[in-house]
């Protein structure tokens, strides 16, 4: 049973440097608070893997110059435009690229939860998305004619990190309808989890809620961190926080301007 | 008769609720607010009629999707062929329908780099009707050759693929996509924009009519409906693009409460 972390730091020491780390999209939970903590660890050599994209979290995380590697379906700040820092690393060729399509993930994620060495997936043939993954391989559908399908090796993050609404004193934690976070904690060797609060009670009593419910069995450590996606959205709690996410978008366009981002909203640990 | 003023954005929604025809289901991706808005714009003319249909997801939304599986479930009901349209985009579009999400120049040494292919190179083989949007329309954008193929416009006959491009929105245009003969033809010129226009801009090859008609104008009930039902919905996912077309202003979840 995981027990609920005193502090943050102590959660997040599972995540060692050289981490195959991965982090849920943009809109589903990313652990910013965490993330933001982790930066002031000053962790290195990540592998990141974004399920399927992200925004901010990538691009603070390649910008502070904590990833070696990432492997995403796109990186962007959506309406706030491009992710200066991710941009500017790839072509400075400073982090290693695994260019991905969003189902690919998701399934190299699902054959680890099956416990199968690969997952077959439609589309891809001709992309060169598959031209730049030697890890990826055409092969003949054996119950076809001629059917070439694109075989996926499973994926096996070492640790998985995402924010989520609750989590009682079990280390149960609500996940509601964002049921990629089960996958990517069933796929995982290790869950770390922020949550807004604690709940009373055992989540898995309860169907209606056992239903959006990651069991504590897969997680090894919870920490409380209210509003711990801002300036991102944690999906029926709160929305983004587009004031920041447009000054974000400006300051990170240089990297004095990033400097001062880093100093102002993650070195300088504000009081709550 | 005067003719109603509208906005590009309001032009470009009604010509791809127009594309999106008679379906069941029509899926909106990431950093899409003009195909949402056109998806919304479906689904509420029907509604008038009370068809029922298409329902529409929206990436992105806790109002327009009813999705409860997960980010994998707009692509796992794709897969299973219920998913009947779909939009896509490019840093690049060649007149093969070749998409290029990803980067400019040599991959491994880019000039630019886009955010990355999304769903693409799943999506693009699999929905049976994607339309194809870029607003930018010039030689940058719509090139001979893209400089990478986040996914194909077509696949050799041994390819497992039910789905392509239909079509291509521009903010001069729109193009069809003829599956057969694998090239784009011009079916209308949006009003203000001309023929030469076009060409000059266009960096593939196309075919076209002797006469190339021009893109009709939104009706008032089309502005109407825009402006008064779809707006608000489109705000929940895309405030930024609901204020700056629809003069649509959310409450800042900032000021709601504190930061940290």
């Amino acid at each position: 049973m995981p027990a609920i972390a005193r502090t943050l730091d102590e959660a997040l020491a599972p995540i060692k440097d050289g981490a195959m780390l991965a982090v849920p999209r943009e809109s589903s939970g990313a652990a910013m608070a965490a993330t933001r903590a982790l930066i002031r660890r000053g962790i290195k050599s990540l592998h990141l893997v974004t399920l399927p994209t992200s925004s901010l979290q990538a691009d603070l995380l390649i910008g502070a110059g904590c990833v070696a590697m990432l492997e995403t379906s796109a990186v962007s700040l959506g309406e706030f435009g491009p992710a200066p820092r991710f941009t500017a690393a790839v072509l400075a060729g400073t982090i290693a690229m695994r260019d991905a399509t969003c189902p690919a993930l998701h399934a190299q994620l699902q054959a680890t939860e099956k416990g199968v060495p690969f997952m077959p997936l439609r589309g891809l043939l001709g992309s060169d998305v598959l031209a730049h993954r030697p890890d990826w391989k055409v092969f003949d559908n054996p119950f076809g004619n001629d059917d070439p399908i694109v075989l996926l090796p499973a994926l096996k993050p070492d640790v998985a990190l995402f924010h989520a609404p609750m989590a009682d004193r079990a280390g149960n934690v609500f996940i509601g309808t964002q049921r990629e976070l089960i996958t990517l904690a069933h796929a995982a060797q290790k869950t770390v989890v922020t949550v807004e609060e604690i709940c009373d009670g055992d989540l898995l009593r309860d169907p209606l809620r056992a239903a959006g419910t990651l069991p504590g069995f897969y997680v090894e450590a919870v920490a409380v961190e209210p509003r711990g996606a801002w300036p991102l959205p944690l999906p029926d709690s709160y929305g983004i926080d587009a004031a920041h996410l447009q000054e974000y978008a400006q300051l990170a366009a240089t990297l004095e301007g990033f400097a001062q981002y880093l100093d102002r909203y993650v070195y300088e640990k504000r009081a709550a | 008769m005067s003719e109603p003023e509208f906005r590009n954005e309001e032009l470009l929604a009604d010509v791809i609720c127009r594309l999106i025809g008679d379906v069941r289901h029509v899926a909106v991706g990431a950093q899409s607010p003009i195909p949402a808005t056109a998806a919304l714009l479906a689904r509420e003319r029907a509604n008038l009629h009370n068809l029922g249909k298409p329902y529409v997801s929206l990436l992105g939304s806790r109002a327009h999707t009813f999705f409860t599986d997960g980010a994998r479930e707009l692509f796992d009901c794709a897969g299973q062929g219920r998913v009947d349209v779909f939009f896509l985009s490019g840093g690049q579009i060649d007149g093969d329908g070749n998409i290029n999400l990803v980067s400019v120049g040599d991959y491994e040494h880019p000039k630019a780099r886009f955010p990355g292919s999304f769903g693409s190179a799943y999506l693009y083989y699999v929905v049976p009707k994607v339309i194809l949007f870029r607003l930018e329309h010039s030689r940058r954008t719509l090139v001979p050759k893209v400089d990478f193929i986040s996914a194909p416009g077509g696949s050799p006959d041994n390819v497992y693929r039910r789905g392509g491009p239909i079509a291509l929105v521009t903010n001069r245009c729109l193009f069809d996509f003829d599956r057969a003969r694998k090239r784009f033809r011009l079916d209308s010129v949006h009003p203000g924009h001309t023929l030469a226009e076009v060409i000059d801009n266009t960096g593939f090859e196309f075919d076209r009519p002797a006469e190339v008609p021009t893109t009709p104008a939104p009706s008032a009930e089309t502005l109407r409906l825009l402006r008064t039902t779809v707006a608000p919905m489109v705000a929940e996912v895309y405030p930024e693009f609901a204020r700056r077309v629809f003069n649509i202003v959310m409450p800042r979840e900032s000021e709601a409460s504190s930061n940290r």
